[in-house]
């Protein structure tokens, strides 16, 4: 039963307050895109194994999508932040890489 | 026997008698006894029979461990099986029966199966049931039914009286265990000024400290005990809760308690379980540590009991478990229970330690009493059969040579302790091997963790693998003061309170009494009593090559029973360590799961039954319909009539009376479950444009369009009427279910992908009450009402209006879902009562005629419109519904339309939508698919199509259908076979319905032109 | 004469609680940007309070302004005075990218009153209903048990609490479930 901090409200809601989206900072291909791309976009999950980006909607609360950063092995939440962006907020890279050096996720990762 | 002590008992009040009837015999005993010391009090030593053999057996245990004494507590819709009496705490009418055993508990037919114990093995089930496979359903299946299952259970028919409820907080520290060790976290944390909750399983603070003795701060424990719960009492920042048990530790410091309200006074109002659902910000587990048996024959016999628990017996209730009873050990210990019996006045015939040199400082106290003492003894038999009437004594080395036969009424056994890692454990906390205690501790650097990564639990005193008294509260201490420090709150200064207790001399590991067992003692020496499993079935398993613990756990069924192993964990894995030749961590422990101990299903669901278990919504004409005839449809959580029966009527005929007063006259259907959703700005009409499939952005204002949605995949997810109120914004109509989650879609592409876009949504679905007047008297009955000018020219078909009709505030959509002339008017929910009762009023000299759902999709079939959910299912696409006149071709993009261009997409392989008329107009099964020549993969019938939507039609007087069907809009007029209602997909009969394909829109209206949905021809 | 008919039509329940569904009540749904002068010139001139800080009622008299979103506002206001009200708003509003709708007919309000309030409130809801999580004056938007809904702490002993009108006879069922006598808890209220 994870909490997240919704960061649209500022309230640390319980996983019950929450309906889950899937993974975050997925490109939208439509038409005129060819068939790689948009299987990627359609299909394709990273399903990882610890550092992960994902969407969340404070469903039973303000009703705002927003993403977060967590392990999903350990539940640890790196940090939560609001939906309107393509990548992760430096900040929270930052703080992934001091606890999870070397992580990858997609594009992207520790520096090398 | 057992028997009621002359004086003593911490728990009891002897000027309380208690009567409650057992296996319906009358019992008293005393308030404060549980039923098992009060059964104990009156000599009733056996509680039970074993599931599998049927064993006599008594209580072995004191507290949540207890494996035997299982019983059925109370009768009727209040019965409730596997209730543990050492848990039980009796009450005035109290009603326990035992378990496994006909017809008598004495006299049980069952028992005949220990006779055959030899032919029932670890995994005998595997063994037994293999062949032949035409054995199963009615020899196997109905034998292991029958013998399957702990105790009985409840009535089918039986409703639970009692309430129940959840109770959700935020905590600081939450300290589970009220003995010693969490008191002193308690205490600790709690001095910081954190929030604190402490919670005890038992009715009781304090733990197994006050009888097993010593002193702390120069109090006795129980005078210790006192004056901290006082001093926490007077905390304003402290909770405490007895009786309720930490379930189970979960994520991000969840943590679930398990409050047991009113077990103990059932008459008393009030929920009878109560489920903490907790985060905490530190948990501290402090759960103490449970006594291990002895390995030897017969230590199951009723008599033989923990050595903790005779001695709990004695002082906590009062109650003498034998008159002669031999203590058996392989620690220091055991030797208080001897010491607490003789100061007893009871008879202690020998204390046998498996140890080569004994004990220290408290064996030479029991010896100070007089009290016999064999070093290196053990058990090599216990002798008896429902009760003990002695012990076979041996050399703890070696084979099990009686040296000498001592008579006894009961027998106190102790392997040693072993801490309660389950909390610990339950989030993913490790434990490492103690060698010299023989158990596994919490391995304090590898805890669960939280949410910032960091330790979000501590295991403290006992359950930390800390015993002593004074390790212990130094352990707690610590623990403490870390848990209030990981919240955030700086620990207060103060020492942890000085103890004194005897120091103890190491126990020896004795996984085998004795050593050198042979077979005969080994299939006598249980380690798993409530699942019955023995020394040799481990050993058996681990020969047949069982060598992970959880694979000899499931074939042996060691630690699966409802006590999970709390007794035979460690015993059984030692005895698989050592029949694997590999030490004991190596072989490692099973997983330790939530709850620590069951728990019940109605502290679960909580407030969640009767009117409470879903919630049901309502139109705002939801009491007219209940008082006029309607049966139910859910439709989400909403409830919509069905149909609308009259006297003598059953509800298909209601159905075509409702159709047919609607087709010929009036008919008024409660839409306002119609999901309604505002879409406002400057780029309403760009983002209209990419959610439906059709231009929306063209739309005039004062106009409607039936439009689709589909999401990125293709497929079609809702549909309905888009009306344009003004320049920048629109109306959205949903399905019924739809209404929440094509909201959440909207605002979902809104705020993560176009979040640049100008549009503001607002759920209005609630806010209107919406009523259909439909059929050819739809108009005149709307003028009657006056006020508005609904005229052909005024109002033309997919157009609306607003103003006052008859006094009410009303917008008016004139769009149909049947094809007759029909109006949609929305009015302000508060007063949807009222306008429905108008209406009905002035539309009595039409028929007006209510209409339930049922009507609803008949004249919608006959229509060939499609409804979600049914021709639609998730894998259908607009196209296979022929619906490429509401796709816009002129359109780039919208959601779905890439997916759509995918080859499958495009298959002409893809079955497509048609309408089916049977030949001789029965109605066909819902769902039946239409056979194609030939076999699939699996030897099934081939099909090439399936019907989605079928009724009988009483317009046309034979049963309509629509269906999905390979090649269908190019087959019109041929004929299929429909699988009819008992269809076998693998055999070779078969039952079959002929349609013919026919177009979907089966039914144009008596004169004049139809309504439809469609804003160009079909 | 009109029949305005809100929910439960003022349904009452004695327990551990007073447990009362209020009569009809004016609400409107604003949306805009926060940020923009203008809106929140509007907004405050016609609530006549001040713009609520997030998650935060501003009250005076008979109208009160709730924080729901970070783009979201309710304004109550007497049921008579929405309709004309929320015009009013659109109108003034049309300036700016912004949404007022009347709203009235959609929840259904309750009023909670008692001691033992955070106590049953805690049975409800997965939010962390203590003084220094749930101060009064904030409006909190949850869980009660299956539906959605807001509490509003009004005062040390009273909140005010809304939901959606299809389920509020769920709602009243659910807090009379757990205000019912003999239920204490004694938990916020224990002392």
């Amino acid at each position: 039963m994870l909490i997240l901090t919704c960061p649209c409200c500022g309230i640390a809601a319980d996983e019950t307050e929450l309906s889950p989206g899937g993974e975050a900072h997925l490109t939208r291909h439509g038409p005129g895109s060819g068939d790689t791309d948009f299987e990627d976009y359609l299909f394709n999950r990273e399903n990882a194994r610890g550092v992960h980006f994902e969407r969340w909607r404070h469903a039973h609360g303000c009703g705002k999508w927003f993403l977060a950063a967590r392990d999903t092995v350990t539940m640890q939440v790196f940090g939560t932040y609001p939906a309107q962006t393509t990548e992760p907020p430096q900040e929270i890279r930052d703080r992934i890489t001091k606890a999870r050096p070397g992580w990858r996720w997609r594009d992207f990762g520790a520096a090398e | 026997m057992s028997r009621r002590l002359p004086e003593g008992g911490r728990f009891t009040d002897r000027s309380q008698r208690i009567g409650f009837t057992f296996n319906g015999r009358s019992f008293q005993g005393f308030a404060g006894d549980t039923l098992a010391s009060a059964l104990l009090g009156s000599n009733q030593v056996l509680m039970g029979r074993s599931f599998k053999y049927h064993r006599p057996r008594g209580v072995v245990a004191s507290g949540v461990e207890e494996p035997n004494a299982l019983v059925g507590l109370g009768s009727g819709d209040r019965f409730e099986p596997d209730q543990r009496a050492t848990t039980t705490e009796i009450f005035p009418g109290l009603e326990a029966t035992s378990q496994n055993h006909w017809p008598s508990l004495e006299r049980d037919v069952g028992a005949i199966n220990d006779k055959l114990a030899r032919f029932l093995p670890a995994g005998f089930y595997y063994k037994t049931f293999l062949a032949p496979v035409s054995f199963w359903k009615h020899v196997y299946e109905p034998f292991i039914r029958r013998s399957a299952g702990l105790g009985k259970a409840p009535d089918a028919e039986a409703r639970d009286p009692d309430t129940y409820e959840h109770f959700n907080v935020t905590t600081d520290v939450l300290v589970v265990g009220g003995g010693v060790a969490g008191l002193q976290a308690a205490k600790a944390a709690a001095d910081s000024g954190a929030q604190v909750l402490l919670m005890e399983q038992t009715a009781h603070w304090g733990g197994r400290a006050p009888v097993d003795g010593g002193t702390i701060e120069g109090l006795d424990p129980e005078a210790w005990v006192s004056r901290t719960v006082a001093a926490l009492e007077a905390m304003p920042n402290v909770r405490l809760r007895l009786r309720c048990m930490g379930a189970g530790i979960y994520d991000h410091g969840y943590a679930l308690g398990y409050e047991r309200v009113g077990d103990h006074r059932p008459e008393a109002d009030g929920p009878r379980h109560r489920l903490w659902r907790i985060r905490a910000g530190h948990i501290v587990s402090a759960t103490g540590a449970l006594e291990r048996p002895l390995s030897f024959a017969g230590n199951d016999l009723p008599g033989v009991m923990l050595a903790s628990a005779v001695r709990d017996y004695v002082v906590n209730w009062g109650v003498a478990p034998g008159d002669r009873t031999v203590v058996v050990t392989n620690n220091d210990d055991a030797y208080r229970t001897a010491i607490a019996l003789k100061k007893a006045g009871l008879k202690v015939p020998a204390v046998l330690d498996a140890r080569q040199h004994g004990g220290g400082a408290l064996m030479q106290e029991a010896r100070e009493l007089g009290i016999r003492v064999e070093q290196g003894w053990a058990v090599a038999k216990v002798k008896g059969g429902a009760s003990v009437t002695g012990v076979a004594a041996c050399l703890q080395i070696g084979s099990g040579v009686v040296m000498e036969e001592i008579a006894c009424d009961a027998v106190a056994m102790s392997g040693g302790w072993s801490p309660v890692v389950h909390l610990w454990s339950h989030c993913g906390g490790k434990l490492r091997w103690d060698a010299e205690g023989a158990f596994f501790r919490p391995d304090p650097a590898r805890p669960a963790t939280g949410a910032d990564g960091q330790p979000m639990i501590s295991a403290a005193g006992a359950a930390n693998g800390f015993g002593g008294l004074k390790d212990a509260l130094e352990d707690a201490d610590r623990a403490g003061k870390f848990a209030c420090q990981r919240a955030g709150f700086k620990p207060a200064e103060g020492g942890v309170p000085q103890a004194d207790l005897p120091a103890e001399a190491p126990l020896a590991p004795v996984w085998l009494m004795p050593a050198g067992a042979g077979p005969e003692l080994r299939m006598k020496a249980w380690l798993d009593y409530q699942n019955d499993v023995k020394v040799s079935d481990v050993q058996l398993a681990a020969r047949e090559g069982y060598q992970s613990v959880e694979h000899a756990k499931r074939y042996t069924t060691l630690g699966m029973a409802t006590d999970q192993g709390k007794l035979s964990n460690i015993n059984g894995l030692a005895i698989l360590s050592d029949a694997l030749d590999q030490p004991i961590p190596q072989t490692g422990t099973t997983t330790f799961r939530p709850p620590y101990t069951p728990i019940s299903f109605g502290a679960i669901s909580g407030e969640a039954k009767g009117s409470l278990f879903q919630p049901l919504r309502r139109t705002p004409m939801h009491a007219w319909h209940e008082g006029n005839g309607a049966s139910w449809e859910p439709v989400g959580h909403w409830r919509r009539p069905y149909t609308y029966t009259q006297p003598g009527e059953d509800k298909h005929q209601a159905v075509v009376r409702e159709i047919n007063a609607t087709r010929e006259s009036l008919g008024i259907l409660d839409a306002s479950t119609l999901g309604k959703i505002l879409v406002k700005g400057p780029d309403a009409g760009r983002f209209l444009d990419m959610l439906y499939t059709n231009m929306m952005s063209s739309l005039k204002v004062g106009r409607c369009r039936y439009g689709l949605m589909c999401n990125e995949n293709g497929f079609l997810i809702d549909d309905g009427v888009v009306v344009r109120l003004s320049e920048d914004s629109f109306l959205c109509h949903t399905t019924t279910g739809g209404a929440d989650s094509i909201h959440a879609h909207m605002e979902d592409w809104l705020q993560c992908e176009w979040w640049d876009w100008k549009v503001w949504t607002a759920n209005l679905t609630e806010q209107y009450a919406q009523i259909a007047v439909v059929g050819p008297n739809a108009r005149n009955l709307l003028e009657t009402l006056g006020g508005l000018d609904l005229s052909k020219e005024a109002l033309p078909f997919m157009g609306w209006t607003e103003g006052t009709l008859g006094g009410f505030p009303v917008r008016v959509y004139r769009i149909s879902f049947s094809g007759e002339l029909s109006f949609e008017i929305a009015v302000p929910a508060n007063r949807g009562r009222e306008l429905w009762d108008a209406l009905i009023d002035a539309g009595r000299d039409f028929g007006i005629t209510p209409y339930g759902t049922e009507a609803l999709h008949v004249m919608r079939a006959e229509k060939g419109f499609i409804m979600i959910g049914d021709e639609s299912d998730g894998s259908v696409i607009p196209q296979d519904l022929g619906l490429d006149w509401a796709i816009s071709k002129k359109k780039d993009d919208y959601l779905g339309k890439r997916a759509q261009q995918r080859s499958n997409m495009r298959s002409p392989e893809r079955w497509k939508l048609v309408g089916l008329e049977t030949l001789d107009g029965s109605v066909l099964p819902d769902g039946a698919y239409a056979l194609a020549e030939g076999q699939t993969a699996n030897h099934q019938h081939a099909t090439q199509g399936r019907v989605t939507s079928t009724y009988h039609s009483p317009t046309l007087g034979r049963g309509i259908a629509m269906g999905l069907v390979l090649h269908g809009p190019d087959r019109m007029g041929e004929v299929l076979e429909f699988t009819a209602e008992g269809f076998d997909p693998h055999g070779s009969d078969v039952a079959a319905v002929k349609a013919r394909i026919v177009t979907p829109v089966l039914f144009r209206p008596r004169g004049g032109k139809a309504e439809c949905l469609r804003s160009s021809p079909p | 004469m009109s029949e305005i008919i809100a929910p439960l039509n003022g349904a009452a329940f004695d327990g551990l609680l007073r447990v009362d569904a209020l009569g009809p009540q004016g609400q409107i749904t604003l949306r805009g940007d926060f940020a923009a002068p203008a809106f929140r010139d509007v907004v405050t001139e016609v609530a006549g309070t001040a713009f609520p800080e997030a998650r935060r009622v501003e009250a005076a008299g008979d109208r009160a302004l709730l924080w729901m979103s970070p783009d979201e506002l309710m304004l109550l206001l007497p049921y008579e005075a929405a309709t004309t009200t929320a015009a009013d708003l659109a109108q003034r509003l049309s300036g700016e990218h912004a949404l007022a709708v009347d709203v009235s007919d959609a929840r259904a309000h309750f009023r909670l009153r008692g001691a033992p309030l955070r106590d049953v409130l805690a049975k409800i809801t997965p939010a962390d209903v203590s003084p220094a999580a749930l101060p009064e004056g904030e409006l909190r938007r949850t869980r009660l048990a299956q539906i959605a809904a807001a509490v509003w702490l009004t005062g040390p002993q009273e909140a005010r609490l809304f939901c959606f009108r299809s389920v509020a006879q769920y709602a009243f069922d659910l807090l009379s479930t757990a205000a019912a006598p003999g239920s204490e808890v004694g938990y916020f209220d224990g002392r």
